[in-house]
């Protein structure tokens, strides 16, 4: 299994010049980024025919912001990779970059966007790279700022790549405590590849249901379910009657009354053929 | 650097800051890039501005006639101040500069049109 890049180094490191590079020429990685960024601005349920404004957190090279400039909004990205925010100034975004570390805070004004997004960044935050680093206060600190910036019935999604089942329990409690309410959304959870997760966390106003994931409809297959009840009916029922050693010599005892040829009986009369023959 | 994200950034994720807005702005290098003006935007986020910052930001990059007070009610159908706000909240970019704490007088510099917010160690 491939190494996590969570491992390897902190996010400033990891996202290097090469690595940044991969995100404005890897047509894989861009198509895959922006899927996922779709995916995200459709459960950000944002208003249509309104421009509004959104912060992306871990904007990188503005893949996901470019989602949402295509839908007519305006964003504010927060990165903490140099590199890959300079690959995103190369390509003209239109956005509004900042060089920030989502562990120490979101720097904002309170009330100032009507979403967030974020994608494949938070998982970043579990991890302790330096020192003073205490994962559950970063998250803690994270989402108590970010909850602040946000106006009231505004969303934040954010698609993650959680390592283990303890990671997505530490960013959702964190989530909770700091005020939001919300879950995680699985897209596809029964297929290995296409499986993704999302938080999505809510502030605040209307009380709104979590929307499911894609992929979790009831298949339905061509086959007929299993029901106990036909095998029953057969046991009540008991053998097959006929071919049985009674039914042959009723059989011929019936023949030889009615004149026709028979054979004689023997004490091979209605035994079944050895396997040998 | 839009000054429409200079209107929302603080420097209160620094330990013992309270408020930290709004942030001096100094200006070495700016230019102007033209966008499409979208009225509704502007109408938006409106009521989410803090005119000390607008009048802050108006007065480093030499934009003039901006009233002192703002009255919600009537400038949001006064086109001529909401055309006035889109040039100076998102047709103007900082290229180079600075973002001064008023707290503590931490220097955030302003590079290629990008802030850099990254706290030291100490000061979280």
């Amino acid at each position: 299994m491939a190494k996590r890049p969570e491992h390897s180094a902190p996010p400033e490191i990891f996202y290097n010049e090469d690595e940044a590079k991969k995100y404005s020429q890897n047509t894989r990685i861009i198509e895959i980024q922006e899927e996922m960024s779709e995916r995200a601005y459709e459960l950000l349920l944002l208003p249509e025919d309104e421009s509004a404004l959104v912060l992306d957190i871990g904007c990188g090279s503005g893949l996901s912001g470019s989602v949402l400039e295509e839908n007519g909004h305006q964003w504010i990205g927060i990165d903490i990779s140099q590199a890959m925010l300079d690959v995103a100034s190369d390509r003209e975004v239109e956005g509004d970059l900042i060089l920030g570390d989502m562990g120490q805070g979101m720097c904002f004004k309170a009330g100032s966007f009507d979403g967030a997004i974020s994608i494949s960044a938070i998982q970043w935050l579990c991890n302790a790279d330096k020192s003073n680093h205490v994962p559950q206060k970063r998250l803690y600190q994270f989402f108590t700022t970010l909850y602040a910036c946000l106006t009231r019935n505004a969303r934040a999604v954010f698609q993650f790549y959680p390592e283990n089942a303890q990671q997505i329990d530490m960013i959702t409690n964190q989530a909770l405590r700091s005020g939001f309410y919300g879950g995680i959304v699985v897209d596809y959870p029964n297929s290995t590849k296409a499986k993704k997760y999302y938080l999505v966390l809510m502030t605040g106003g209307v009380q709104q249901q979590l929307p499911a994931g894609l992929g979790t409809e009831e298949s339905n297959t061509e086959q007929i379910s299993y029901s106990k009840k036909r095998e029953m009916t057969k046991n009540i029922r008991g053998k097959d009657v006929k071919r049985s050693k009674d039914w042959i010599m009723h059989k011929k005892e019936r023949r030889r009354q009615q004149g026709n040829e028979t054979r004689l009986d023997s004490k091979y009369t209605g035994r079944k053929r050895s396997g040998r023959f | 650097m839009k000054l429409l994200t200079y209107n929302f950034l603080t420097s209160k994720c620094i330990k013992k800051v309270k408020v930290g807005y709004p942030l001096k702005l100094n200006i070495m290098e700016q230019k102007v890039e033209s966008t499409n003006f979208n009225p509704e935007f502007i109408q938006r986020v409106l009521p989410r501005l803090d005119w000390s910052a607008i009048k802050i930001a108006a007065d480093s990059v030499g934009c003039q006639g901006f009233p002192d007070e703002i009255n919600l009610e009537t400038s949001t159908n006064d086109t001529e101040l909401l055309q006035k706000l889109h040039h100076l909240l998102l047709e103007i970019e900082v290229v180079t500069g600075s973002l001064i704490c008023p707290e503590t007088n931490r220097i955030f510099p302003i590079t290629n049109g990008i802030p850099n917010m990254l706290l030291n160690e100490d000061e979280v």
